[in-house]
């Protein structure tokens, strides 16, 4: 009874509030306060595809108020279009343009967007290619897209484990802290994207808050879940950190392919057929990361395979998402919980290592050295592909 | 998204992306992605109706366009006549400004300022000679004037005499020269008064009237919708491709005369093309012989010309701003050339 109580006084403040929403909403007091100042309009582009002889656009209402898509530009010329569901979206509310338009392949085109109050939204398409159709042709494609870039290299860095399981503790230190440079230079990469992403989605979504949100609640959730585990002594405690780092690439990676499909679904890929092998150099180094953790633990052939698969395959996941259903909110979301699995990991790693030099100091040329090394490992792949 | 000029890693991958492609049709498991038109007759037809001009134009009708633009084409106003004691003609005008929102576009609204509630002003018209006197009323919420073009006294010039919110300012004098003149406010800022719609069309008839021919006015304008200082939408008569979605008929072997006033802001040069056809041009409508046989004229911004032209053929005739942004943005028409005495 008294329990029950408790929880009543807690809910007096709700009620106050939900009656005090209902008196401003209901009342002619938003007037008031507005003082008849025109409305605010903001549309988003969320998504355009192109089709022979169509341009699809996804558009999210984004401002406080109802805005009416009046007509359509393309290139400056009043264009043809259907609207569903509603030529005027609510707030949030969402509306599918479909434009036939004769666009022309690998050149620009700018859609406009005229709304009711004579206000104008605009979109470039960078590269106009025609975008995938959901299919087995689609999944093949994007699936390729995933495996090259994403299963392949990681795979070929698993082929460090039988030159790691030799070496001795000293260097694999080194080693370790070799993947906790490379790891916190995915993390901020991952990070940077996610805020610039984040910078894409409609307003109201608040995109550098979902950066926030995503990430602190990936870091929460992983220690919640393994901390207790990664922070064992021993074997077990290095197993379940070699699973982290692998969680942590995947889910960078699931974030990657993202990014990956969508560009290329959007046509906003531009041409280049040498860089896939740059790819492979550059992420192969992310097998590694993933392998060094367990290199003198004698792991089990099917153990390498679950880890390669867990922090590879994501990649192909995220280049179906982007390709089939990209939307900046989405993106925006998965960049971030990598980002944030990416940063707990490299805190368990910090953990394990620091255990480990008990008693010695832990910032020795070696491991300091290693971190750096990282770094640079990274950032130099990252010319090659350049 | 991808106009970041500093490179990040993710574009890198987005260029690789495409060698995967690449790597994965070689493998055979994709078809090839360009599909081009042409090569099946379903196809064929999907391009065709692709391109069919009606898709080149607004979605739906303008409801509310303070002009109907098939009257207001062939509508002309010559006032209230009277004589004066000398024996003149005496032509009466009364013009208020007016706020009002327009329909500048299929569902598009614009805030416009107008004389006598409509955009462009009425077509006022007199006779050489004739005593024009305007009794101007400003309704509005900002001063306005009307500055006519031609010969006046200066304080009949609508520049230094502002007419404030409610006041009123007579303008009288005799019309003069002959030809295709025009009116707009000329308070300041003055871009901002003539964009927002003040302005009309003012003809001086000769003594010696022009042969008898089927006339017609155009007000080639625009309208700024956002405020961004260039048009979003163009027109001849306030109204994008009125006379693209009701061409204008026209019969085959009549003489046509266009009164034509650039009225268009922002852009510095506007023009006409006519298809199928050349018109003479009587450049500021102020000589009875042509100065010029031509398809297509430019009209500077306040520039004018009366055009003259008979069609031989019947059929659609599409007239347009030669500049090709203008016409796919709404200058353009069509004339439907109808053999018969008959035109509904």
């Amino acid at each position: 009874m008294s329990a029950r109580r408790s929880w009543l006084l807690g809910a007096v403040p709700l009620v106050m509030l939900a009656v005090l929403v209902a008196l401003v909403a209901g009342t002619g007091f938003l007037d008031f306060l507005r003082g008849g100042a025109p409305p605010v309009e903001d549309i988003t582009f969320d998504r355009v595809t192109l089709a022979p002889g169509t341009i699809t656009v996804e558009l999210v209402n984004g401002g406080p108020d109802p805005v009416t898509i009046a007509q359509v530009t393309v290139d400056e010329a009043y264009w043809a279009f259907t609207i569903t569901p509603d030529a005027t979206l609510g707030r949030l509310g969402r509306a599918r343009l479909d434009i036939p338009y004769p666009w022309v392949e690998d050149e620009s085109h700018q859609i406009a967007l005229l709304t009711s109050t004579g206000v104008t939204f605009e979109h470039e398409i960078a590269v106009a290619r025609a975008s995938p159709t959901l299919g087995a042709d689609f999944f093949g494609l994007f699936g390729l897209i995933g495996l090259y870039v994403g299963v392949i290299p990681v795979a070929i860095g698993l082929l460090w484990y039988p030159f790691l399981r030799r070496i001795g503790q000293r260097w694999l230190h080194f080693v370790l802290a070799l993947t906790a440079g490379l790891l916190i230079f995915l993390g901020f990469d991952a990070l940077h994207e996610a805020l610039e992403t984040g910078a894409t989605v409609a307003g109201p979504y608040q995109g550098p808050l979902i950066v926030l949100v995503g990430m602190l609640g990936a870091i929460l959730a992983l220690q919640a879940v393994t901390g207790a585990r990664a922070r064992v002594a021993g074997a077990e405690g290095r197993r379940t950190l070699a699973w982290l780092v692998a969680l942590g690439i995947g889910l960078h990676n699931l974030g990657e392919g993202l990014a990956i499909g969508a560009a290329y679904a959007l046509g906003e890929a531009a041409l280049g057929t040498f860089l896939i092998v740059g790819f492979m150099i550059h992420n192969s180094t992310e097998g590694l990361g993933i392998v060094a953790p367990i290199a003198h633990d004698r792991p089990a052939i099917r153990t390498l395979l679950g880890l390669g698969f867990l922090a590879g395959a994501p990649t192909i996941l995220g280049a179906w998402i982007g390709g089939a259903a990209y939307s900046p909110v989405l993106a925006t979301l998965f960049l971030s919980v990598g980002a944030g699995a990416i940063a707990q990991v490299v805190m368990v790693l910090y953990g394990v290592v620091a255990r480990e030099t008990a008693g010695r100091p832990m910032w020795a040329p070696l491991t300091a050295g290693g971190l750096f090394a990282g770094l640079l490992v990274m950032y130099g792949t990252g010319l090659l592909v350049a | 998204m991808s106009d970041n000029l500093p490179i990040t890693r993710r574009d890198l991958l987005r260029r690789g992306a495409v060698g995967v492609a690449g790597i994965a049709a070689a493998s055979g498991t994709v078809r090839a992605a360009e599909r081009r038109f042409g090569h099946d007759p379903a196809s064929h037809a999907a391009m065709m109706s692709l391109h069919d001009p009606m898709n080149a134009t607004t979605r739906g009708r303008v409801v509310d366009g303070s002009i109907d633009p098939a009257v207001f084409l062939e509508h002309f106003d010559g006032g209230v006549v009277s004589e004066l004691p000398d024996g003149r003609v005496l032509r009466e005008f009364a013009v208020t400004a007016v706020d009002r929102e327009i329909e500048v576009a299929p569902g598009v609204f614009y805030p416009a300022w107008t004389y006598n509630g409509q955009v462009p002003g009425p077509t006022l018209r007199a006779t050489e000679g004739d005593v024009v006197r305007v009794r101007f009323r400003n309704g509005g919420t900002h001063a306005h004037t009307i500055h006519f073009h031609g010969i006046h006294g200066a304080n009949m010039d609508g520049v230094f005499e502002v007419v404030a919110p409610g006041a009123e300012y007579v303008y009288e004098f005799e019309a003069n020269p002959f030809g295709l003149h025009l009116y707009h406010c000329h308070a300041v800022p003055l871009k901002k008064h003539i964009a927002k719609g003040l302005y009309g069309t003012f003809i001086v008839d000769p003594r010696t009237p022009r042969p008898p021919a089927r006339e017609m006015v155009m007000v080639l304008n625009g309208f700024d919708t956002n405020f961004d200082g260039s048009n979003e939408v163009y027109a001849a008569n306030t109204v994008p491709f009125a006379y693209h979605h009701d061409p204008i008929p026209v019969r085959k072997g009549e003489l046509q005369r266009l009164y034509m006033v650039n009225m268009l802001e922002f852009d510095l040069v506007n023009s006409i093309h006519l298809h199928g056809n050349l018109f003479h041009v009587f450049r500021t409508g102020t000589t009875t012989t042509p100065h010029e046989f031509t398809d297509t004229l430019m009209l500077c911004q306040g520039e004018r010309h009366v055009l003259e032209f008979t069609f031989e053929h019947t059929g659609r005739f599409m007239f347009h701003a030669h500049q090709s942004e203008f016409t796919e943005l709404g200058w353009m028409g069509v004339f439907n050339v109808i053999d018969g005495a008959v035109i509904a």
